[in-house]
């Protein structure tokens, strides 16, 4: 069989999703996609079960928190990976801020279970139909999710660490 | 006396032993889990029916703390993931950056990256396996392998100055050429090592009463193990033959001929089974790799990340330029998105790093194997003993450093 190239992979997807894949762009290579937030359960699921591509198995699920970009506060990036063609692909899913939520994979990958606990833990990333949506490294009775950029690791009273200093402004 | 059951067989009858469950913390601090972690489990007698687990006892917010760090400052965080195989995560996080900023590496420190990637993989593999051991009631196959693992030190120690963890290499290659000590202490090794981890196997691996207290316990099937996104020896154990090594090679892993071992019932004596080969496999690619050595320079012409040799920083104004930049974290990072994997010793370590063009990264996440395998401990101990379960979580390499982050 031939070898699958992002671009015939993105064909098959929009092809089957015309009006879901936002944005796409191919960052060293690994086929990255902006899709309908409350599509990424539906597309991922297609892909698992699409008889060519076959994405068989969930790298990673990661949250990224942009406190900039209005109403797309929150990013769920998705990476998968298909075993059979060896291509990676990286979905990306944008949430608001005022409804951090988003459909659970844990039915079609078990492992996805703690991953998700993980961005709930990390950056408050609800995850729908999750069966055991709990803090999984913090402890239970912490009310904030500490990697939201709002949160500065350093102590703001020290002037010798200025955010500055680390090529941002301060925010 | 009623005859006695496989483990298998145990775990799927619904046989009670007295019908009183009872419920019992197995952790956080127990000499067994060799690490802090808590499983509360549900016991009918000694066999489990049920177990919660608790982690992040020593969580020490890696990510978060990445995002106020330079990118050559993030390497000794790394170390602290699998503690066993430090110079794999190092190492890993290295060409993540060299990826990233579009570095083009010598022949030769690919080579040298790959005898300590696969010494580290041995040293890993070591401990897994004689922990398994010690779980199973023989303490004496845990000594045998410390003699070499400690050599594997020595030659870290040769590298970089450290043991455990190492902060090896640099981004853009090494501090310094393989030393003459170096390479009489690998030769040595290379020579010494195949004949000592025969002796450990023979202690273990066709041994009657370790193979009836591993064979069949915590076995996962391959379809489980993929939906759980097991990689690794975890998953190669179960028959999958998925190596990042191979699928995806990197450092030049290419270049070498090994074998990907396989079991195929995913149990612990699989698991150790499948780590045996694995250190043999990795002596090969070691004899191979040192056997080809190119000739050149042990780091690339990265005058941007690589630190200037210190004679040039007192004399040399660039040179110091340079310097100052570096250690002061001023250097200028590309914006952009990157993904890369190195078969670590638990299976694939994923460094996702976004870059704004800040001096910090903007988001670092790492894949980290053990954290997303471990969630299949409940399902792999139903039914088992409750020294089943300890073997089965020795014999899954569970690294509280990996697994809490």
């Amino acid at each position: 069989m031939e070898k699958l190239n992002n671009e015939a992979i993105l064909n098959l997807i929009q092809g089957a999703f015309p009006n879901d894949v936002l944005f796409h762009e191919e960052p060293y290579g690994l086929l990255t996609m902006e899709v309908t937030a409350t599509k990424g359960h539906e597309i991922i699921e297609w892909l698992k079960n699409h008889e060519v591509l076959s994405v068989n198995y969930l790298t990673n699920i990661a949250a990224v928190h942009y406190p900039e970009d209005a109403g797309r506060e929150f990013a769920v990036v998705y990476q998968l990976h298909s075993w059979k063609n060896l291509f990676r692909l990286r979905i990306k899913c944008y949430l608001p801020k005022e409804n951090v939520s988003i459909a659970s994979l844990v039915d079609i990958f078990p492992g996805a279970n703690w991953m998700e606990r993980e961005s709930y833990d990390f950056f408050g990333v609800e995850f729908i139909g999750h069966p055991d949506m709990r803090r999984i490294l913090n402890e239970d009775s912490m009310d904030y999710f500490p990697m939201r950029k709002e949160y500065a690791l350093e102590d703001d009273t020290r002037e010798d660490k200025d955010d500055r200093y680390f090529g941002r402004n301060n925010q | 006396m009623s005859e006695l059951k496989t483990k298998e067989a145990f775990a799927q009858s619904s046989e009670t032993i007295d019908g009183n469950i009872a419920t019992i913390n197995f952790g956080p601090t127990h000499p067994s889990t060799h690490g802090i972690f808590q499983n509360v489990l549900k016991v009918d007698g000694e066999k489990i029916i049920s177990s919660e687990q608790t982690v992040g006892y020593i969580h020490r917010a890696f990510e978060k703390l990445s995002e106020r760090r330079p990118y050559n400052q993030i390497t000794p965080i790394t170390d602290r993931l699998n503690y066993c195989s430090s110079p794999i995560n190092n190492m890993g996080w290295e060409m993540t950056v060299e990826k990233l900023i579009g570095a083009e590496i010598p022949k030769r420190v690919q080579y040298m990256r790959v005898i300590i990637m696969e010494l580290a993989r041995i040293a890993d593999h070591l401990i897994c396996n004689s922990v398994i051991g010690v779980d199973a009631g023989a303490l004496t196959s845990f000594f045998y392998p410390f003699t070499e693992r400690e050599k594997i030190y020595e030659l870290y120690e040769e590298i970089c100055g450290a043991r455990l963890t190492t902060n090896i290499g640099r981004i853009g290659g090494f501090e310094r050429d393989f030393t003459p000590a170096f390479h009489t202490k690998l030769q040595s090794f290379l020579k010494t090592f195949p004949k000592a981890f025969e002796e450990f196997d023979s202690m273990l691996a066709r041994n009657r009463i370790f193979m009836d207290r591993t064979k069949g316990a915590g076995p996962i099937s391959a379809e489980r193990a993929l939906a759980y996104s097991f990689s690794g020896p975890n998953l190669r154990a179960t028959g999958v033959d998925y190596d990042v090594r191979a699928m995806h090679p990197y450092s030049s892993y290419e270049d070498f001929d090994f074998i990907i071992p396989v079991g195929v019932n995913g149990d612990t004596y699989d698991r150790f089974m499948v780590r045996q080969e694995e250190i043999r496999q990795s002596v090969r690619i070691i004899e191979q790799a040192y056997k080809n050595l190119p000739e050149g320079s042990y780091k690339a012409d990265l005058p941007d990340f690589y630190l200037p040799e210190k004679a040039d920083v007192y004399n040399n104004m660039e040179a110091l330029i340079y310097h100052f930049k570096i250690v002061m974290g001023e250097t200028e990072i590309p914006p952009g998105e990157v993904y890369h994997s190195v078969e670590g010793g638990n299976g694939e370590l994923g460094f996702y790093l976004i870059s704004d063009g800040g001096r910090t990264p903007y988001r670092l996440q790492f894949r980290r194997p053990c954290f997303i395998y471990y969630q299949a401990y409940p399902e792999m101990i139903s039914g088992m003993s409750i020294s089943d379960a300890v073997l089965t979580l020795s014999s899954m390499n569970v690294i509280a450093g990996e697994l809490d982050a």
